[in-house]
């Protein structure tokens, strides 16, 4: 059966009550790694929307249109990541020709959107869920979106902390995974108003 | 089994799809275009291909940067001041650098990529540093484990080099290595002959250009070189001379004794030569014929772990402990140091201790 929610739906619904990162807590180690400033924060969570977009997009043709017809369903995954692999290969190659300063900045995080589980995650619950391409298109757009927030969110809260009297013990990631859960029950107070999932 | 060869087909074709996809992406995308370097404030100006590494592109030019490791970001020598259009400096080059050097825009040129304009400056010298055509006129063994190479040159026919340099060596493509890889190593040959160059090679197993000199190479055989390169190299002074080798580091210190012999420098000098058991032990004959003409020169082998049959008498343990019981007032000491980076650093420390200055031990590193 299709899903029948309308894609604006699904689009706010995947930033705010169904966020991909703290809602379904994907993505978990770039989050933590380069979240430490915000500019760089903000770049990886562009990459990460752009990516997740475009792949969402091609997987599901790939999917609907290549797997599906020659009865290949069991070979989504790897073939969801090959495609993922190939699109993040291009996306280096543009921003090491177009911006090389955020090309040093995302250093070997670039390449390991390849295997950022949150974009394989949402291509594969574009499947579970019986998206169309509408859907499916909206859906990969306001994961990225939703990650970009979250990223956001937290390099701005760590940027403020670096001023912080934080115990020794909890300095780094420690206090960043406290964040990270803290943020999560917030965002879970727009549960209420819609479910996807 | 249709259903498997209809999954292998489809998966190949989607991935051969995403290839020629990614190539014609490459193309466009790393196509930087023609690109001017600026060398030394309008001395040199070279219009390149950009995309390439600096290190290669300079190469490509005729400008060649001293270089170890051959562009692998692994040596920290290859260094450039780069003024203008460098972009940021990278993650790769910080460790090679001190905060002077970061603040003048040094950088690595085996990491920089040309995309755009650039303007940079070298020392002059590396104007002098120039591509070489040999060929192998003799190989011998020296040791189980080292070869000499003595190579002529063909193209130029000549090079100057300061006795303590060393050159790079061009290993071709072949099987087992996809494409041609550059090695440092130092001339063991006196400076007076400058028409055909020695180089001692100690096997490494599995490198990739000793396993070409030693199982490869043959007599007749073209080679390209190209340098000199280093500031390892006799300094003019009245001082002592301790010298220090381990196994194939004798190379350049053989050629500074060679050129002390010929020019008649008369100074205190001790070469300490450290290996493992008799058999290591090589240029004996050249290093008592240079001894006759130095009349203040002493040679003492040091074996660490000499065999029964050696029936050893001479020093025996690590190089560095003759030193250790011998010298007593390091202040008036130079020190030449080359071979094993582990020997290095412990015997930097030995003669700091002994009251040698810092700035007069020079020492070549072998990584």
């Amino acid at each position: 059966m299709e899903s029948t929610l309308s894609a604006p739906v699904i689009f706010f619904a995947s930033i705010f009550t169904n966020n991909i990162l703290l809602a379904y807590f994907l993505g978990m180690c770039s989050f933590l790694a380069i979240s430490r400033e915000l500019p760089s924060a903000v770049g990886l969570g562009i990459a990460v929307t752009f990516v997740m977009t475009c792949t969402t997009a091609l997987n599901y043709i790939v999917y609907h249109y290549l797997l599906v017809p020659l009865g290949l369903v069991h070979f989504r995954f790897i073939v969801f990541i090959i495609v993922i692999a190939a699109f993040v290969q291009l996306v280096e190659m543009i921003i090491e020709r177009y911006s090389p300063q955020l090309y040093v900045v995302l250093g070997v995080f670039l390449p390991l959107i390849t295997v950022n589980c949150a974009i394989l995650g949402v291509c594969l619950f574009m499947v579970i869920r019986r998206y169309n391409f509408l859907q499916s298109v909206a859906y990969g757009l306001g994961g990225g979106i939703g990650w970009l927030l979250a990223i956001t969110a937290l390099a701005g809260i760590r940027e403020k902390l670096r001023k912080a009297p934080i115990p020794k013990a909890l300095e780094g990631p420690g206090i960043s995974l406290i964040i990270a859960g803290l943020m999560a029950l917030s965002f879970m107070a727009f549960s209420g108003m819609i479910q996807i999932g | 089994m249709t259903q498997i060869l209809v999954g292998l087909l489809s998966i190949s074709g989607l991935c051969a799809f995403l290839a020629l996809l990614l190539e014609i992406a490459h193309a466009y995308f790393a196509n930087y275009g023609e690109c001017r370097i600026d060398i030394n404030d309008g001395t040199k100006q070279v219009t390149v291909k950009g995309g390439g590494k600096l290190l290669g592109t300079l190469m490509d030019q005729g400008i060649f940067i001293p270089s170890a490791c051959g562009g692998r970001g692994s040596c920290g020598l290859c260094k450039v001041k780069v003024l203008e259009g460098g972009g940021p400096i990278l993650p790769t080059e910080t460790p090679y650098m001190n905060a002077q050097e970061l603040a003048s825009g040094i950088r690595l040129s085996c990491q920089v990529r040309v995309r755009n304009d650039l303007k940079i400056a070298i020392p002059e010298a590396f104007f002098l540093i120039k591509a070489f055509k040999t060929r192998v006129i003799g190989l011998k063994s020296l040791t189980h484990n080292i070869r000499e190479v003595h190579l002529k040159l063909v193209d130029p026919p000549e090079i100057v080099f300061k006795p303590g340099q060393f050159i790079q060596f061009e290993v071709p493509e072949y099987e087992g290595c996809p494409e041609p890889v550059y090695r440092a190593y130092s001339i063991a040959s006196a400076a007076s002959r400058n028409t055909e160059l020695k180089l001692t090679i100690t096997y490494v197993e599995r490198g990739l250009a000793t396993t070409y000199i030693h199982k490869l190479l043959q007599e007749g055989n073209e080679v390209r070189i190209n340098g000199p390169y280093g500031d390892f190299y006799l300094r003019h002074s009245d001082r002592d001379m301790i010298l220090i080798a381990t196994g194939s580091g004798l190379a350049p210190l053989i050629s500074i004794l060679y050129q002390m012999a010929e020019e008649g420098i008369d100074r205190k000098a001790t070469l300490y030569f450290g290996v493992r058991s008799r058999r290591d032990l090589f240029y004996e004959e050249e290093i008592r014929r240079v001894s006759t003409s130095l009349p203040r020169f002493t040679y003492v082998p040091v074996l660490s772990a000499p065999l029964p049959e050696d029936r050893w008498e001479g020093e025996t343990g690590m190089v560095t402990d003759p030193i250790q019981r011998d010298l007593r007032d390091g202040s008036q000491t130079e020190a030449y140091l080359c071979g094993n980076p582990l020997m290095i650093d412990a015997a930097v420390k030995l003669l700091k201790a002994k009251g040698v200055a810092e700035d007069r031990i020079f020492f070549d590193k072998f990584s």
